[in-house]
């Protein structure tokens, strides 16, 4: 089942031998293609590689450290100007780093992070900022509300970074109005299914949820999940309850063109432009560089969704 | 297993205790377990007595206790099948997997234009029919253990579903099949509906026929069976293809529920409760007797609890231990040394009181 991505990984690989010299080369080492997340991640790479004119050699690691350490070696091997890895794990990234660091190729590490005692082993990590995420779902939800909200909180797997960081930073804006406070919270676990589940049995214990504000949901699937509930239970989402949430998935964009959810804040998966902007200036000569680049995607709202689902959906 | 004299049938080696009524005498081993579950619905009184209340919203029920049923529906359909086949001494992991497999099936179908809301479930039932078939052709003609040949579906079922789905969620709009999911008959949810159906259908064929003595029999002793002229290879056979059927329409409420079908997470783990739910309904896993009643029971004590666990508003990280320490509390009720040790003890301790109340009235 993971063949295909393999084909247009090698595929991939062949053209970009087969194409001329270009300004410059890099080599990205992708985990995989696990999630229409990390798809979007590559394709947007991708994409912004060819619209600089950059050469890029993209490998597919197929959720496996080891096929990314190979990469990696091969674009050393290769005399690549610069190497992208998004890693599958943390640790276990000296010795390539090494063999990167004595070949002078500059390595910049894309969303997840490494573990490495020296850090100037790689350039720069650049990555999402979950606690922002989580403060920006919060400003928005206050400056709508006033202040004065009644929230119910579907959290994340238990014990995924983003869940706690969303988590953290969406309670730190919260905690600066009196009349504003999460009354129940439960995980979701990331999935449409348990989200609607869940909100089912919350509403319930909250006396049917007339008395509610809003919903905060680390993310859009169980947020989506929830609207059902929501509207199940004869009220409507949107109005009667806000829905906030996270990532940016095109069936959210389109629960908001119809007036069903509120916002959310993208989990940005255009992490190429910046990666390529600190590699240039890396190459032309500047050595000022940030250890901790951290981009964070803009929120969006009812006004602009419609458009939006259909820029996401290509129609 | 046509050719059976009624004489051998009388002479199986396992007779089911009681007489074989379609609904079972309520004796001990059927006391226990709904005592936990009338246990479990007592916490939740204390805790909010509105767990109870049900109304009526849009011309539907509505309330905790519906909840419990309506959301315990894709469990109680893999226990019903679970039951069947742990009966026959086996164990079909890949329900789970089978359900996201069902759900990506109809779908894409519906995203493809089949209108035919028939077309759609027979293609979901027919799909859990094949792979119950698959599970069934490894282990009853090539013998492969039950637990190995499951273990190929379940991991790479669920692959089989995100290749089908193309590795997205597919959403779909489509009244009728939602329907499975979210309608209602006279204000019952479909889903209970479904569920009361297939354990109606199942229960009367293994009570009101001699296969649910087929099925004891071949979990009991398989060769001793096949002397007596109980063909055990088609025994076991049904059974996966039962189990495949049960996962199949779980996954069709699952999808039909969310409106679309997500191949990563439909029915993950579900395989796990509902083999939980089997053996809190008493049945041994080594085959032999079993009751679909009582798995029921198990199901509705999983989900009664999960339920609970939201209510209560603990904080989710506590939320497996709770439920694990539950299920333990629910198995050592039913275990007969507990019982017995648990009586010695309470005797012990009236004993005691009732001497320093002696001692008290001497003084």
């Amino acid at each position: 089942m993971r063949i295909p991505p393999l084909l247009t990984g090698a595929l991939a690989l062949a053209l970009s031998f087969a194409q001329p010299a270009a300004a410059i080369t890099v080599g990205f080492a992708q985990v995989g293609s696990e999630s229409g997340w990390r798809t979007s991640f590559s394709e947007s790479v991708k994409a912004e590689a060819k619209r600089r004119g950059i050469d890029l050699k993209f490998s597919d690691a197929q959720q496996k450290q080891e096929n990314q350490i190979k990469a990696v070696r091969s674009f050393v091997a290769q005399q690549v100007d610069a190497i992208m890895i998004a890693p599958v794990v943390e640790t276990g990234w000296r010795p390539v780093l090494r063999e990167a660091r004595r070949a002078d190729i500059p390595v910049v590490i894309l969303d997840r992070n490494i573990r490495v005692k020296d850090p100037s082993m790689y350039l720069t990590r650049i990555a999402s900022d979950f606690v922002e995420e989580g403060r920006r779902a919060a400003e928005w939800l206050m400056q709508e509300t006033g202040g004065n909200c009644d929230i119910l909180e579907l959290q994340g797997t238990v014990g995924a970074t983003a869940a706690i960081d969303r988590m953290k930073g969406f309670k730190e804006i919260i905690g600066e109005y009196p009349n504003a406070g999460i009354v129940r919270s439960q995980t979701g676990e990331f999935t449409r299914t348990k989200g609607k589940e869940v909100m089912e049995a919350m509403l319930k214990a909250e006396g049917g949820g007339e008395e509610l504000c809003a919903l905060w949901s680390h993310n859009d699937e169980m947020a989506i999940g929830a609207i059902q509930a929501i509207r199940e239970a004869g009220l409507k989402p949107g109005e009667d309850i806000l829905v906030v949430s996270v990532d940016g998935v095109p069936d959210y964009f389109k629960a908001m063109a119809e007036g069903t959810a509120n916002a959310t804040v993208e989990l940005t998966p255009h992490l190429g432009g910046p990666a390529f902007d600190v590699i240039d200036r890396y190459l032309g000569g500047d050595r000022d560089i940030d250890k901790q680049i951290t981009t964070t995607g803009d929120l969006y709202t009812q006004e602009t969704a419609a458009e939006e689902y259909r820029k996401r959906t290509g129609g | 297993m046509n050719n059976l004299p009624p004489a051998a049938a009388k002479e199986q080696p396992v007779s089911p205790a009681g007489p074989r009524g379609l609904l079972p005498p309520l004796n001990g081993r059927y006391l226990w377990p709904l005592l936990g579950l009338v246990l479990l619905l007592a916490i939740n009184l204390v805790l909010s007595p509105e767990f109870f209340q049900v109304k009526l919203v849009d011309g539907r029920l509505y309330g905790s206790l519906i909840d419990v049923l309506n959301r315990s529906a894709p469990v109680a359909l893999l226990a019903i099948g679970m039951t069947l086949v742990i009966a026959t001494g086996g164990i079909d992991l890949s329900v789970g997997a089978t359900m996201a497999i069902a759900g990506a099936v109809c779908a894409n179908m519906l995203v493809g234009g089949v209108d035919s809301i028939f077309l759609v479930v027979a293609g979901g039932m027919a799909i859990g029919i094949l792979i119950g078939a698959v599970n069934g052709s490894l282990v009853s003609f090539l013998g492969i253990q039950p637990i190995v040949a499951t273990l190929i579906l379940m991991v790479a079922g669920r692959g089989i579903a995100q290749l089908i789905n193309a590795g997205q969620i597919v959403t779909f709009q489509n009244e009728a099949f939602t329907f499975i999911g979210t309608g209602s008959v006279f204000g019952v949810p479909f889903p209970i509906l479904l569920v009361l159906m297939v354990f109606a259908a199942i229960q009367l064929l293994m009570r009101k026929t001699a296969l649910g003595l087929f099925v004891e029999s071949v979990g009991c002793n398989a060769g001793a069976s096949h002397y007596l002229g109980v063909n055990a290879r088609a025994v076991k056979m049904m059974v996966y293809c039962i189990a495949g059927l049960c996962a199949a329409l779980a996954g069709m409420i699952a999808a039909a529920d969310i409106q679309g079908s997500d191949a990563n997470n439909a029915g993950l783990w579900l395989e796990l409760d509902a083999i939980l739910a089997v053996v809190i309904g008493g049945a041994s896993l080594m085959g032999g007797r079993f009751s679909l009643v009582l798995s029921l029971v198990g199901v509705l004590i999983i989900q009664c609890l999960s339920t609970t666990i939201i209510m209560s508003g603990v904080p989710p990280k506590y939320n497996l231990v709770i439920k694990s320490l539950v299920v333990v509390f629910v198995l050592l009720l039913q275990s007969p040394r507990f019982q017995a040790q648990m009586g010695a003890l309470i005797a012990l301790a009236k004993s005691k009181s009732n001497k320093s109340v002696g001692e008290r009235a001497e003084a």
